[in-house]
């Protein structure tokens, strides 16, 4: 496969080093890195607007009693905060670190499709445009959860579903694109010698999670044709009345669903494996097995789906095949985990932000992966499922995981992008106050969910008082402790800071610190030979 | 510390501690042991897996920070090279997953006692609908709704909420101790899930279907619950109560209900040859539309723009009688508006409907009598 690399592709020969200025630089470009920043941006954007969300859901759960806004418009905010916070910022933030990271780390001079992937970044801002601008409509946006069961996304739901859906196969076109993009550059376009057992984990990673993007989306897009057609058009897919099945929404939500939990997860994989190794100075410990392991997970996910539907009402023989398929998942997760420590052991670590961001990635993630243990036991998950252990669960694994795997690789690439030091004291600020107030927020969930709180109620009985406070500053005080990061991104764009040289971190490995810092707007032309 | 600090941290605890602990009220910190066998089990299962998953976190994040304090730069160490070991790596897969297996056995067994629904002595239907639940006895002629009982204005913070804020409702579901009682679950418009902790019971209720759970209650007692999957907007405001009762005062309780819903038809069939005031009609008629229709309806009767229509200058509450009892006794299929002819009796129907036809504003000086009402439920 590796010849392949040999017709290094030229549809841009023009060459030119100078961009055109101004915002047609930005609409045009077909530049990996610029794109990639665009990706960053939006999705840093979308992270502000749903947390913003998620600031007006801890506000009315301060206290109880209905004190801010009604239960319906509760409703959409927990459904948009969820749509915003999986489609418009964590996937495009992983989108927008491999269009940067992934060509330089296989030495290739661009991705395979630059045009394409102009297209698929530039149709996200218009689909959520059309998500949010449906809040504003009579009636609301969508209020169903960011699950949209039917038949409360179909029948019970107001007009503006239309819209919801539209927004969904947008964002799903996006990334199928993104996707293909990031397979074909990563099998055509690594530079000779680097042959798929040398490829960067990050690398690696993210070729398993596109596959899974292309195997899934699609999925997702027939789930909301099937409720448009539901709710205009007479059809009775997911209509008991008219011969349709409830449930089967949810299976086929489900079967999507839950590759994309590990949709967004594997990069965050593929990333820490990048950031122990360079400050604990020491080789990755067990490369092949980690490899391995991604694509046991990456498989495993497609047979675990309804362990998200024991409550529905299934066969025991299916509850107990998705019980242990779920089980089986945390095999190799843990053997991810065995070998960050292992990398660990024995090295010589430095603290620097990044690895800060990596090291409470690891403890944070595996509790995470902990609780989901727990929640795959079937008996003891009918007590779980729908209350806040869940919600704790699935934020310690997407908040603490996936956001912080991306604050990590934000930290440990920013100095590569804009040639430039970071502020490190903000950036330690921004690291403990997140710290804190992330588990100040999510830890107490558990044992309110445990106590029999549901998730999506916009009001709770009075035995839940003390706890809600404390997760509702915790949320205030994460939430503002991103305006930290906000800061220190635009000084960063600002070119402020000490220059840095080309390998920005003492122990960092791959080609990407083999190019200057900042990265030039071309890089790897001709192609590096791997040994 | 300096004095700012201080200041701030003491206002900071005294604004939460006036406000949280005059509430007074603690929670358990963890699952309860329960009411039944069943979900004594359950709650044992948790304890080991979450003891396992304890001490696995303590044995992974005991190795690593026991590597952040030795194995760090700053102490001149010099990293080692070694990056691989299949030895390694092969025991840390298969320790795993024995542990695995160890967990899998106890829960398969509970979860095989769980979905069996067998010989049971007592069941009960239990469906689901915005935003209540409705129980009926399948042994015996009782059957009944059961709504929230919390006050809107406690809702609303206008009175002091009570001890069993939310979780409160009208008619509890009455279920016998140490027998065998059969849910069979399902919902009349969207999925809701029936859920009482005490019990590990958890079951969605799907429209269309009819799912199966059960208990057996050791102890008499009342134990609360709540809807656990998201049913639009009340979902957080349809509780469940179920009162167990020793078999003796269960079969009274049975008894007492089948006579009074028995005197409530006979009662039906009185009215029927009667007229009510206006006066009357406007009052229950007003109780009914609370309690019934407001949730969607709105107190002010204004609905919710794009969601839930107005009925204060509604066509339908405005023009012809027949069509505004029709409306309400058989809903509209395939929208959130129930066929409310099964749920109010027809006493109550005449009364709402000669309320939303005066309310706010409405108005049109017709009175609906009961036997006006019963027109249209025969004429169908
Ligand atoms: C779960 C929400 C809900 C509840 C509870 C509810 N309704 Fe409705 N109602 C609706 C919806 C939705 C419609 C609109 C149906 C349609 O699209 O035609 C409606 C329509 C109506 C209409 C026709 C209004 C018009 O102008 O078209 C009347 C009359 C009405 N309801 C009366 C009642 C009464 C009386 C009650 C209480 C006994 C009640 N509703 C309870 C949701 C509800
Ligand atoms: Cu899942
Ligand atoms: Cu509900």
């Amino acid at each position: 496969m590796s010849s392949v690399a040999e017709e290094v592709h030229h549809d841009d020969d023009h060459h030119d080093h100078h961009h055109t200025p101004g915002i047609k630089r930005w609409l045009y470009t077909t530049n990996h890195k610029d794109i990639g920043t665009l990706y960053l941006w939006f999705a840093f954007i979308m992270f502000l607007v749903g947390g913003a969300m998620a600031m007006v859901i801890r506000a009315e759960l301060f206290q109880p009693g209905m004190q801010i806004v009604e239960p319906n418009f509760f409703n959409q905010m927990t459904t948009v905060h969820g749509l915003v916070m999986v489609f418009g910022a964590v996937m495009p933030a992983f989108t927008g670190l491999a269009n940067w990271m992934v060509p330089m780390m296989i030495g290739a001079p661009d991705m395979a499709l630059p045009r394409m992937n102009n297209w698929s970044f530039w149709i996200l801002p218009f689909a959520f445009l059309i998500l949010l601008s449906s809040l504003f409509l009579e009636g609301g946006g969508p209020n169903f959860g960011w699950t949209f069961y039917a038949p409360l996304s179909t029948t019970f739901s107001n007009d503006s579903t239309a819209l919801f859906v539209f927004s969904v196969h947008i964002m799903g076109a996006s990334s199928i694109m993104g996707a293909i993009n990031v397979i074909v550059t990563i099998m055509n376009m690594r530079a000779p010698g680097m042959t798929y057992m040398k490829m960067p984990m990050f690398v690696w990673t993210w070729f398993i999670t596109a596959f899974l993007l292309i195997a899934v989306m699609p999925v997702l897009a027939g789930a909301v044709t099937m409720v448009l057609t539901d709710k205009f058009f007479g059809t009775s897919f997911f209509n008991a009345a008219g011969g349709g099945d409830p449930v089967m929404f949810q299976h086929i939500f489900w079967f999507f669903g839950h590759p994309e939990v590990y949709i967004m997860i594997l990069p965050a994989f593929g990333i820490i494996s990048h950031i122990v190794p360079a400050f604990a100075r020491k080789p990755l410990f067990g490369y092949a097995s980690m490899v391995y392991a991604t694509a046991s997970i990456a498989l495993l996910s497609f047979i675990v789906w309804a362990h998200h539907m024991f409550t529905t009402g299934m066969p025991v023989v299916a509850e107990l095949f998705f019980m242990i398929a779920t089980m089986l998942i945390s095999v190799p997760t843990g053997v991810k985990v065995f070998n960050w420590v292992a990398t660990m052991w024995r090295g010589a670590m430095t603290f620097e932000v990044p690895m800060l961001f990596a090291l409470a990635f690891i403890v944070l993630f595996t509790i995470g992966g902990l609780s989901g243990l727990m929640l795959a036991i079937t008996p003891v998950d009918f007590q779980y499922h729908d209350t806040y252990f869940v919600v704790a669960h699935f934020h310690y694994v997407l908040v603490t995981g996936a956001i912080f795997s991306i604050m990590a690789a934000a930290y440990y690439w920013l100095p590569k992008w804009t040639g430039k030091m970071f502020d490190i004291k903000l950036a330690q600020w921004h690291f403990w106050c997140s710290l804190i107030s992330v588990n100040l927020l999510f830890f107490p969930m558990h044992f309110v969910g445990l106590a029999g709180m549901p998730r999506r109620i916009p009001d709770y009985a009075l035995q839940f008082a003390d706890f809600n406070k404390w997760i509702s500053l915790g949320g205030f005080a994460f939430g503002l402790s991103q305006l930290i990061f906000l800061a220190l991104l635009i000084k960063a764009c600002r070119k402020k800071g000490d220059s840095v040289p080309a390998r920005v971190w003492e122990g960092a490995e791959g080609l990407e610190w083999e190019v200057p810092s900042p990265a030039p707007y071309h890089t790897f032309e001709t192609p590096p030979v791997i040994k | 510390m300096s004095r700012g600090v201080y200041k701030w941290a003491t206002l900071l605890f005294s604004l939460l501690s006036t406000s949280v602990f005059a509430e007074g009220k603690s929670m358990p910190l963890n699952l309860t042991k329960g009411a039944s066998d069943i979900s004594a089990q359950v709650y044992d299962l948790h304890m080991i897996i979450f003891i396992i998953c304890a001490v696995i976190g303590v044995v992974v994040f005991g190795a690593m920070f026991v590597s952040m304090l030795l194995h760090r730069k700053s102490r001149g160490v010099t990293p080692a090279n070694f990056h691989e070991s299949t030895t390694v790596e092969i025991i840390w897969t298969i320790i795993p997953f024995i542990i695995l297996i160890g967990v899998a056995i106890p829960a398969a067994n509970t979860l095989i006692a769980m979905e069996d629904p067998s010989e049971a002595e007592v069941s009960i239907v239990v469906t689901g609908s915005q935003w209540k639940w409705h129980y009926k006895y399948m042994d015996n002629d009782v059957e009944y709704y059961s709504l929230l009982a919390t006050q809107q204005e406690q809702i609303y913070n206008k009175f002091e909420k009570g001890e069993n804020y939310l979780l409160e409702v009208d008619r509890p579901l009455v279920i016998p101790t140490g027998k065998k009682v059969r849910f069979l679950i399902t919902s009349d418009d969207v999925i809701h899930s029936w859920w009482v902790p005490a019990f590990a019971v958890k079951k969605d209720a799907n429209p269309g279907f009819i799912n199966e759970a059960w208990t057996n209650v050791n102890e008499p007692g009342v134990y609360r619950g709540q809807c656990a999957e998201l049913c639009g907007k009340d979902h957080g405001f349809m509780p469940i109560v179920v009162i167990a009762k020793d078999p003796a005062d269960y079969q009274i309780w049975v008894d007492e209900q089948q006579a009074i819903q028995l005197a409530a038809k006979e009662e039906e069939q009185k009215l029927l040859a009667m007229n009510m005031e206006m006066d009357e009609l406007m009052s229950v008629g007003e109780k009914v539309y609370t309690s019934s229709c407001a949730a969607c309806h709105q107190g002010s009767g204004e609905g919710l723009p794009g969601i839930f229509p107005a009925l204060k200058g509604s066509p339908i509450a405005l023009g012809d009688v027949s069509k505004h009892i029709d409306v309400v006794v058989s809903g509209v299929s395939g929208t959130a508006m129930q066929a409310f002819g099964k749920q109010l009796s027809l006493k109550e129907l005449a009364a709402v409907i000669t309320y939303e036809r005066n309310a706010w504003g409405n108005s049109t000086g017709d009175t609906v009598q009961a036997k006006d009402v019963n027109a249209i439920v025969k004429g169908q």
